[in-house]
């Protein structure tokens, strides 16, 4: 039976854990489930969250972030910023997963390279806070200029392109981790494509990489703090976007941790499970087109919109999932301000709902644009079913309260992002994740220059601020700034905040320890155990 | 003797005829009304014709008797199983909530306690509505912030507090308020205390059953009550009825599944329809002509059998591109046009091919017949039959590969329904409202095995081979 | 035998370029930019990125240099992952693809024959009545409705033993096998069940049963001697088309089940416009399915020696 041979010879070919169970008390071993197979694991360029999830796991910055989220020292032992640059110094027992000791050199290389113009990094510009790092990235200078010295293998020198607030939070970020040069140059074009083809000096190292299959991490016995980890591995057995896939792998007790939605959590409630929430931290948005020629460039069109939006009833509605706070205004509520919470000290006006006012701004803004009824709007979103359901909502708003009629757009990734860049829509569904930990994460993004500022918004005096708390050293000096653009946000209704993502998911009970954070990795076991 | 007849003149004459003779005893049957005698005995295909008929009143009139507008949301009835309709009770317009934080209490806790008490005396401020529910409980000392569960059921242990709601950041900020997918059932509230980071193992629990209200604007806007209509607050009101029960945006099942039976079945019937049409002049020419151009036409063809069927449906889908606001039926329709043809014009082809070759095209060319005469006269209608059959069962498959695409998210765009994206959003819920998978499927399901059966009849009324002799 | 096995070959050979061709002119139709992220970026870096990918060619040099590799078996690297060959790629996630439906095709050959023979032997008693509601069910419901209750189906067995038996999402092992295959399988065996019957009912009639049971062959020797033998041909003709629509339709089994199968690079590779991987993965299932089609016509002709080929 030729058949039957292919048959088995076929089957032998991708061999997973045999049916383990999700948590191994003994030999410290948890499974998991990823969303996707991570695109590649090079930190100098990863984007994407998986990555971002897995790379910190196995590799370690200068500094690193805590079980509460401050960063502390990493590969650096201690430090020192001015004005000007910063001093780092490595630690010695710092090493790489071969034995070698991770250096400043390598710091220097991966820096340098994150910016080549060749290695086309999307994430190129969180370098920039060095000096020369945006003429490199832009092809103007030579790599060699970047204003990053390793004094000597241990001590790590650099000068800023202007004063950076925040740079200490950077260098906890994945593009800042370090590669080694002569590993690096070895693999060249296959760097980061296999588990064999990574160096790590993180807690943990890659073992196995089944691409679309499995992953696995196990403990890296020559991690400076490994006395720190309990956790002998983590597997990924399971990669799949399915959440119901997923609620079902957990319900059957074969992944530890897993992500509920708007209708999984009804079953996940029916089964008496512990559910928890978390805020992502990331901030989402009906982005206004303000390219000329287009009806949203006119300010009381939009002002009418903002008073018939309910935020309130979008999230308790429509998103229908606990832990969304409606959205109020583009910095969310964990940012830090002056001393405590940003917007506690800096609180976001509020919007009132208003018919009778929506249809005053909305006769006046016919006025200014000479029209008797608005045209149709072009609403952008992405092709997700809850994409689908917030632009189908927000049809039926504006078809009922203001009688304008709007089109939805639904195009897949490539096409949205196309068609956002070109300026190809009149709202678009826009969302916002913090890179760093600072309030310039979003601060700047509706600045003039920011290519990211899909809707072309340009107000000098936005710009004045953004430029202000940039070359800031003084907290306060900064976070006036801040607070006075939220609320030109508001007062010109730039855009309109939907709401602040949360998720709820649901956790093993015997893992204790799994960190979940808004900049980093999330969720983050490095800390984690299997208690009994 | 004269023996030898004389003929006369009159024996020459012309016999008259026999009437009585060999004589067609029954009216002729024509093959279409013989294929209908022979399909009425075949009471599963008949059926299945009605079914057909019915699915087209269903699909044409039935939204002129169900005047509900299928895209209109109600926020109030969202995924609301089929029921009667519902009373509701009418209620002002909702007023912002203003947490009670208390003045003579700390925030954070002054000291920290291994165990903090639950908090005493939860109640609702206001009566509990679907709009909101209000809850107010008294300060604990050593609270620094208080979290907010809701459940289904009787909790049964700190494990099984329901859905964490939100959570208040203060000892003294001690209410909240809850309008979250209300809907008019027991709830059970629990509030567990925190000392600003950590969880206490202590809650107190609250049952809830919330009343089903509409605020008075809303009850206007959505025409519930009439112009001048004076009505109190409080008092009840009927809401809309939804005798298929409601989606996840509230918007009513019936008149969905006929606007989705719309874009289904128009996919499903017309492209079928326009393939097989395509298919027919292709093959029926290539068949007719022969030679070197057949030869060319149907390598042509092989070449688009060849085509892997659903990859190349995604990537056209896409190719095609949607616009705003349209709803991508034209380009699918398009896509399946431009896949589907061939094998039709494969078959026709064939059969011209074995109709050419036989007797009565040879008679009747000798008679004078030109070509597109014979054609449209001889050929077509006598491989008819088989297109017949090839549609009836195309259909069924258009209307999957619809439902299939609508599953992986590149059918039609909302907020146009249709049966596949249906499915494929009521799959997602189909434990808490299986209301919303079943209704969709079923329709599919009857479409599918209606179009088979019809499909399955015709083959046997069709058949030559089967022509009823009596 | 061996001209027509070349001619075959040769043909199919012209099928796949005109597949890589259509293949090609579709994905550059479709709107978008294959290279634009989350994140913008700069200009720089955006020219860097097309010189990297060949983009910044004209398009019909771009055709001529995939063509060229293609030939030699060299299908690039992918535009998301971006250090993964695309070979690499169908290296390691076709033959789960391949072995799902290998066994869905088993199962749905071996369901459809034994169903099917069932139904003509029991014709229109109680067997046959419930098996043929249970073939309509088949054909009549979407595979994605399946695959999510046969999920749902594990998941409540696996609660009620109290032990997970059989994995409920996943790959690996023959376990993780069983649903995934049964409910791809599903609709097939219903086509195939039903083809059996008809079949089955009308070899009943044919003259060499009848010889045979004058012969005075037992029931059984006939059954399986010549009934089954000859109405099983008409079921090995529709394999073919059938393996193709299998194999190429996996998707939504290999998404609800978790299954690193090809069909869902695709998919992932059309949302994300990875030209590299849309072009792999089309022309080499393709490929594969032209020269399924030859294989399974040259088998025939050994099968059945009414049929020659020419």
């Amino acid at each position: 039976m030729p058949v039957l041979v292919l048959l088995l010879s076929f089957a032998l070919v991708p061999i997973n854990a045999l049916a383990a169970s999700s948590v191994n008390f003994d030999d410290q071993i948890i499974t998991i489930a990823l969303t996707q197979e991570p695109p590649q694991l090079n930190s100098m360029k990863a984007t994407d969250q998986v990555s971002g999830m897995i790379l910190p796991h196995v590799m370690e910055g200068l500094l690193r972030y805590d079980r509460r989220g401050k960063v502390v020292p990493g590969v650096a032992e201690k430090w020192e910023v001015t004005r000007d640059g910063a001093t780092f110094w490595l630690r010695k027992n710092a090493l790489w997963s071969d034995g070698k000791p991770v250096t400043a050199h390598d710091f220097v290389f991966a820096w340098r390279q994150a910016l080549a113009p060749n290695t086309a990094s999307e994430y190129a510009f969180i370098l920039y806070p060095l000096k020369n790092g945006e003429k490199i990235n832009k092809g103007e200078m030579d790599l060699t200029k970047l204003g990053v010295v390793a004094e000597d293998d241990f001590t790590l020198h650099l000068e800023f392109e202007r004063p950076t607030s925040y740079f200490l939070n950077l260098t906890a970020f994945t593009t800042y981790f370090p590669i080694r040069e002569d590993f690096f140059n070895q693999k060249k074009d296959q760097y980061a494509a296999d588990a064999t083809d990574l160096l790590y000096n993180g807690p943990f190292k890659l073992v196995d990489w089944v691409h679309s299959a499995s992953l696995r991490m196990v403990k890296n016995d020559m991690y400076w703090d490994k006395d720190s980890i309990t956790l002998n591995e983590i597997r990924a057995d399971y990669i799949t976007e399915d959440t119901r896939a997923r609620l079902n792998l957990f319900i059957d007790g074969k992944i530890v941790h897993t992500r509920l939605d708007g209708e999984t959590y009804k079953d996940a409630l029916t089964q008496r499970f512990r559910i928890r929430s978390f805020s992502t931290g990331s901030v989402f948005f009906w982005e206004y087109n303000h390219r000329e020629g287009r009806p949203t460039e006119n300010v009381n069109l939009r002002r009418a919109i903002q008073h018939i939006f309910d935020a309130d009833e979008f999230v308790n509605k429509v998103l229908g999932t606990p832990g969304n706070l409606a959205g109020k205004s583009v910095f969310p509520v964990w940012l830090q301000g002056v001393e405590g919470k940003f917007r506690q000290e800096y609180p976001a006006p509020l919007p009132e709902l208003d018919i009778e006012k929506a249809k005053q701004y909305l006769a006046k803004a016919k006025q200014e644009l000479g029209v008797d009824k608005i045209p149709p709007l072009v609403l952008l979103v992405g092709n997700s079913p809850t994409a689908a359901k917030q632009a189908e909502y927000m049809q039926g708003l504006l078809k009922q309260k203001l009688d304008i009629d709007l089109k939805i757009d639904i195009q897949t990734f490539k096409q949205r992002l196309a068609k956002m860049t070109s300026g190809d829509f009149d709202i678009v569904g826009a969302g916002w994740g913090p890179d760093f930990d600072d309030v310039m994460t979003f601060g700047d993004l509706f600045a003039s220059w920011n290519l990211n500022n899909r809707g072309r918004y340009n107000n000098p005096e936005y710009d004045r601020l953004v430029r202000l708390a940039m070359d800031s050293l003084d907290p306060k000096e900064r976070m006036d700034a801040m607070g006075k653009l939220q609320d030109i946000i508001f007062e010109e209704a730039v855009v309109l905040p939907q709401y602040e993502q949360g998720v709820i998911y649901l956790m093993h009970d015997k893992v204790r320890g799994v960190v979940r954070r808004v900049v980093g990795a999330d969720p983050d076991f490095t800390y984690a155990r299997v208690v009994k | 003797m004269e023996s030898t007849y004389k003929p006369k003149a009159s024996d020459f004459a012309p016999v008259k005829s026999n009437v009585h003779g060999e004589q067609i005893s029954r009216p002729s049957l024509s093959y279409w009304q013989d294929a209908w005698i022979r399909l009425k005995k075949n009471t599963r295909a008949l059926i299945s014709l009605y079914i057909v008929i019915g699915l087209a009143l269903f699909t044409l009139v039935g939204p002129y008797l169900w005047q509900v507008d299928p895209a209109l949301q109600d926020l109030n009835q969202i995924s609301q199983s089929p029921a009667w309709p519902k009373t509701s009770i009418l209620v002002g317009p909702y007023q912002r909530f203003t947490p009670v934080v208390l003045d003579d209490f700390p925030a954070e806790p002054e000291e920290y306690l291994e165990n903090i008490p639950p908090p005493e005396n939860i109640r609702t401020s206001e009566p509990p509505t679907t709009q909101h529910v209000r809850l107010v409980w008294d300060p604990v000392g050593g609270a620094g912030g208080y979290n907010i569960y809701r459940n289904q059921r009787v909790p049964e242990g700190i494990n099984d507090l329901g859905l964490p709601l939100g959570s208040t950041l203060g000892g003294n900020e001690v209410s909240y308020e809850d309008r979250l997918n209300l809907e008019s059932r027991n709830y059970y509230y629990s509030i567990v205390p925190t000392d600003g980071f950590d969880e206490s193992y202590e809650y107190q629990t609250l049952e809830v059953t919330p009343k089903l209200a509409i605020t008075f604007n809303e009850a206007i806007d959505r025409g519930l009550i009439g112009p001048g209509e004076d009505r109190e607050l409080n008092s009840e009101i009927e809401l809309e009825f939804h005798p298929f029960g409601t989606d996840y945006l509230g918007r009513d099942m019936l008149a969905r599944l006929m606007q989705g039976a719309r874009v289904s079945l128009f996919i499903g019937i017309c492209a079928p329809f326009l393939f097989v049409f395509f298919g027919i002049v292709y093959g029926g020419f290539a068949g007719y002509i022969g030679g070197k151009l057949d030869q060319f036409l149907m390598r042509f063809a092989d070449f688009v059998v060849a085509l892997p069927f659903l990859l190349f449906m995604i990537l056209f889908k896409i190719a095609f591109g949607i616009g705003p606001g349209e709803s991508g039926v034209i380009p699918m329709l398009i896509a399946l046009v431009i896949l589907g043809w061939p094998g039709t014009a494969r078959l026709v082809r064939g059969q011209v091919l074995q109709i050419r070759e036989q007797g009565f095209i040879e008679a009747a060319r000798l008679l004078g017949g030109k070509n597109h005469y014979l054609i449209i006269r001889h050929i077509i209608p006598n491989t008819m039959g088989v297109i017949l059959v090839t549609l009836t069962f195309a259909v069924p498959a258009a209307i999957f590969t619809e439902a299939f695409l609508s599953f992986i998210g590149m059918g039609v765009a909302p907020p146009t329904p249709s049966w596949g994206s249906m499915c494929n959003e009521g799959v997602k819920t189909m434990l808490s409202h299986p209301h919303e998978l079943i209704f969709p499927a079923v329709f599919i399901s009857i479409t599918v095995l209606a179009f088979n059966l019809l499909g399955d009849g015709l083959t046997e009324a069709l058949d030559s081979r089967m022509r009823s002799r009596e | 035998m061996l001209a027509y096995t070349a001619k075959r070959l040769l043909a199919g050979l012209v099928t796949v370029w005109f597949i890589a061709t259509a293949t090609f002119i579709a994905m550059h139709q479709v709107p978008g930019d294959p290279l634009m992220n989350d994140k913008a970026v700069s200009a720089e870096i955006r020219a860097n990125l097309e010189k990297k990918y060949g983009l910044d060619k004209p398009v019909v040099e771009q055709y001529f240099i995939f063509m060229g590799n293609m030939l030699q078996g060299d299908f690039g690297i992918s535009f998301t992952q971006q250090n993964r060959k695309v070979n690499d790629i169908i290296r390691d996630h076709f033959p789960v693809s391949a072995t799902l439906g290998i066994l869905a095709i088993v199962f749905a050959t071996l369901g459809g024959v034994l169903w099917g023979a069932l139904t003509a032997l029991y014709r229109n008693r109680l067997p046959d009545i419930v098996i043929m509601f249970l073939v309509i069910l088949g054909i009549s419901v979407p595979s994605f409705v399946f695959a999510a209750l046969g999920q749902l189906f594990l998941v409540n067995l696996n609660s009620f033993v109290g032990s997970s038996i059989v994995p409920v999402a996943g790959w690996g092992t023959i376990m993780h096998m069983i649903m995934p295959s049964l409910v791809l399988g599903l609709g097939t065996m219903a086509l195939l069940t039903r083809l059996m019957r008809s079949s089955m009912l009308e070899v009943v009639n044919e003259d060499y049963i009848k010889t045979a049971r004058a012969k005075g062959l037992s029931p059984t020797r006939i059954f399986f001697r010549h009934q089954l033998r000859n109405a099983i041909l008409p079921v090995i003709t529709v394999l073919g088309p059938q393996i193709a629509a299998i194999t190429t339709g996996g998707f939504v089994v290999e998404l609800v089940f978790a299954i690193p199968g090809l069909g869902r690079y695709f998919v992932q590779a059309v949302q994300q416009l990875d030209y590299t991987v849309i072009m792999g993965t089309t022309v080499f299932y393709g490929a594969f399915l032209v020269f399924m089609v030859i294989i399974v016509d040259i088998l025939y002709g050994f099968i059945d020696p009414r049929v020659r080929l020419k």
